[in-house]
């Protein structure tokens, strides 16, 4: 369908292009202009004198503020007047990767089971998911953090089962979603052929699952990268995450070193706009598919 | 295949029992747990007296010692309304305009969109950067009056969430079929009779949806609320979300006060999701 409409729109591009129109485009360039422009105020404070950030942030470097990369570096440096920041990116770098893995296999195999295995428990487990989606976080914070402690979660890589608890709901509810409407035919036919339940569902059934994953995926990644409040009260204090570090300066805690900070940002900001505009169709895909829970 | 599976109670543990363990852990114990302390009174873990309602009662009272849980609620309220309505105007204004064929939609979508990308705390930062850069020219900031507060809080809002809106709401309109407008104006009516009889009435699902979608949001707003104002001044911008954490990790043993907030709070959110559930049923059901 993408194809037709855009064929459609490259044809009437030639045969009517009014006036209005053009109008249009100069106005949502302007608008796009705001869009556009808090990211681009941080690029370039980065390079300037950290007295000159703020409450300037509107004057772009001269060649009396211009620094060149010196907030990258104290950004990076684990110096006393470094931020530390490359550490807390390898914490969230490490979170992330581990919990969307471990979110992706665990829960797409128990979605298998809930929608083939119809009983009562599978039932009652699947609205249990459903119900934990509209819980808000407030709720269950303070005990999470006490059951956390006492089973040891509370590093980079055991708070993934957290996250899995946490994160199941959603997950849950996108993939049987998908396997209800898939007919059963293709892996009855693989049982024939002789494949157990495991070998069938890893290599008949996830591979059909391929589109609902990278949504799933997206979903959680986005969720887990830029979550604030749940790592900052499980994780033990020696470990920081990037939004942990972000608040952590901007609350002015910390020597506010804002030439690091805006360098930070830059590096934090970068890779994420990159790979946007790269996976861009995925992305809204999997935005969309995930905003019909409800 | 699900009788294979059925049968051997290997395939149970192996396809169920790791996401489910982990769900008892994430969720189930957490919100028992918070259940029962809000009927206690409690500094740490290990000693936890039972209450009863106590907790509640003082939440109901009133006076000093709700400690501003009725004034977070009014301005959560308050801010939750403004940006559902401001949000879902613009965004499916945007939508309508972005739909139509003109130079740049695909790049103009991409850039609306864009902020959601970034998390809550980043946005918060930035922006308190911007506005405290306007503000200092009157020698103002931020944290100084409630109303700037009030509407940095529902510019960083508005800057994010209406790109993520309108891209449901230009899915929602893609789904209009071209025939039922021409339909329409051959019948003579005009575009804004076309707009508000033919297209919103076959949006609503998508409109119902964004409603919702925003106004839980706003209800549940954090990261951007400590990020930008941290309730200041004097609490005036502290929304619930922020004011249970407040409770919980600001003030000494008001434990059980702050989880009886946080059911309350868990109430309110509930309750929004059932009437919103309830009014797209009886939608589908016409």
């Amino acid at each position: 369908m993408e194809n037709t409409t855009k064929l459609k729109s490259a044809d009437e591009i030639k045969v009517k292009r009014k006036k209005s129109d053009y109008v249009l485009t100069v106005i949502f360039s302007i608008i796009c202009l705001f869009w556009v422009y808090p990211l681009f105020m941080v690029l370039y404070n980065s390079f300037k004198k950290k007295a000159n950030i703020i409450p300037y942030p509107f004057d772009l470097p001269n060649s009396e503020t211009f620094v060149g990369g010196e907030n990258y570096v104290q950004a990076v440096s684990n110096s006393s007047t470094g931020l530390g920041f490359l550490g807390a990116l390898m914490t969230s770098v490490v979170i992330t990767v581990l919990s969307v893995a471990l979110i992706l296999v665990c829960t797409s195999m128990c979605a298998y089971y809930v929608t083939r295995v119809k009983t009562w428990y599978t039932a009652i487990f699947y609205y249990f998911c459903l119900f934990s989606m509209i819980v808000p976080f407030q709720m269950i914070m303070y005990p999470l953090t006490v059951i956390t402690d006492r089973l040891k979660l509370n590093n980079p890589v055991n708070i993934s089962i957290v996250y899995l608890g946490f994160g199941a709901g959603t997950a849950l509810f996108m993939f049987t979603n998908f396997l209800k409407a898939l007919p059963a035919d293709i892996e009855e036919a693989a049982m024939i052929d002789g494949c157990g339940p495991i070998k069938t569902f890893f290599y008949v059934v996830l591979p059909i699952m391929k589109p609902t994953i990278i949504s799933v995926g997206i979903l959680e990644t986005m969720w887990i990268w830029n979550d604030f409040l749940l790592p900052s009260l499980v994780l033990a204090k020696e470990y920081k995450t990037v939004p942990i570090i972000i608040q952590y300066f901007n609350s002015g805690r910390g020597q506010t070193e804002w030439g690091a900070v805006m360098a930070s940002m830059v590096i934090t900001i970068t890779p994420i706009v990159i790979l946007y505009f790269c996976l861009q169709k995925h992305i809204i895909k999997g935005v969309l598919s995930g905003a019909v829970k409800g | 295949m699900g009788k294979t599976l059925k049968k051997n109670p290997l395939y149970l543990l192996l396809f169920m029992i790791p996401t489910v363990a982990a769900f008892i852990i994430g969720f189930v114990y957490p919100f028992i747990m918070g259940i029962y302390l809000s009927l206690c009174k409690f500094k740490t873990p290990k000693h936890i007296d039972f209450i009863g309602f106590k907790n509640y009662l003082k939440l109901v009272e009133g006076g000093t010692n709700t400690d501003r849980f009725l004034q977070s609620f009014w301005f959560t309220a308050l801010f939750a309304v403004l940006s559902t309505v401001l949000i879902n105007v613009l965004a499916f204004t945007v939508a309508v305009l972005l739909t139509k064929n003109f130079g740049g939609t695909n790049l103009f979508r991409t850039i609306f969109f864009m902020p959601n990308l970034l998390g809550g705390v980043l946005l918060g930062s930035i922006w308190t950067i911007l506005i405290n850069g306007i503000l200092s020219v009157f020698k103002e900031s931020l944290t100084n009056k409630g109303i700037y507060g009030l509407i940095g809080l529902l510019i960083v809002l508005l800057w994010q969430q209406i790109g993520y809106m309108m891209i449901i709401y230009v899915a929602g309109l893609q789904g209009v079929s071209e025939d039922l407008k021409e339909a329409a104006k051959i019948d003579g009516a005009d575009s804004k009779q076309i707009l508000f009889k033919v297209t919103i009435p076959l949006v609503m699902p998508s409109i119902s949806m964004c409603t919702f979608l925003t106004l839980t949001n706003g209800f549940k707003l954090f990261d951007q609320n400590i990020a930008m104002t941290g309730g200041l001044p004097n609490h005036e911008t502290e929304m619930l979300a922020l004011n249970i954490y407040n409770t919980f990790y600001g003030t000494r043993g008001q434990m059980g006060f702050a989880q009886a907030k946080a059911v309350v709070f868990f109430l309110i959110v509930g309750l929004i999701a059932i009437v919103q559930l309830k009014i797209t049923q009886s939608k589908e059901a016409d």
